[in-house]
């Protein structure tokens, strides 16, 4: 796994336990798109599930993410595809 | 008006059309595959909407983001409420979520939910 997708993963499972969590790099499939580089790590794509979630809306899911990626989304990573979800219950 | 000329622009734009789309590139030519995707999805439900290319205006590609507080581009408002970006237009749209929301707020869709 690269750095960038080694730091979104711990940042994510301090930040909110999650019971699931994939964390991938889609750099690949963007190849020559805007904000791709040949260093790699810039496109992601993060499926979360914890009970942090619970209750929460869409838009407070995601910007709970954000929130917590805020450095990576303002410096390496050019997109995340994000699913963030509460366990079913 | 507010401090900042830009988040004015965006309240201007957003509660004058029902339905607005900050995305990259226009709704003919989308620059990125997430701003074509929410596109698409408006497409298929036939509902009318303002595209606004924030590629073509470096102070509204930031405003847009601080304005609403979420980092990504697109963004989608209806009746000038921030709905959501790619991932959540999707996810709304395939649930039926999306096409309830506008029918609510008395937005035109041809595609029942």
């Amino acid at each position: 796994m690269g750095q960038v997708a080694d730091r979104i993963e711990r940042k994510l499972r301090m930040a909110f336990q999650p019971e699931s969590l994939d964390v991938i790099d889609e750099t690949n499939q963007h190849h020559g798109h805007a904000g791709w580089r040949e260093s790699g790590e810039t496109h992601f794509r993060v499926e979360i599930i914890a009970s942090a979630f619970a209750g929460k809306s869409r838009v407070e899911r995601q910007r709970a993410v954000y929130e917590v990626l805020a450095e990576e989304l303002a410096g390496p990573v050019h997109a995340l595809a994000l699913t963030a979800n509460a366990p079913a219950t | 008006m507010s401090d900042n000329p830009v988040f004015d622009r965006i309240r201007d734009d957003i509660t004058s059309n029902d339905v607005v789309l900050y995305m990259k590139g226009t709704p003919v030519f989308p620059q990125c595959g997430f701003s074509a995707t929410v596109v698409q999805v408006l497409s298929h439900i036939g509902v009318k909407f303002k595209g606004i290319d924030v590629l073509a205006d470096p102070g509204l590609r930031q405003g847009i983001k601080d304005f609403a507080s979420w980092p990504t581009i697109p963004q989608l408002y209806v009746k000038g409420e921030f709905v959501g970006g790619c991932d959540i237009i999707r996810e709304m749209f395939q649930s039926g979520e999306l096409q309830e929301l506008l029918k609510s707020k008395g937005v035109a869709v041809t595609q029942a939910a």
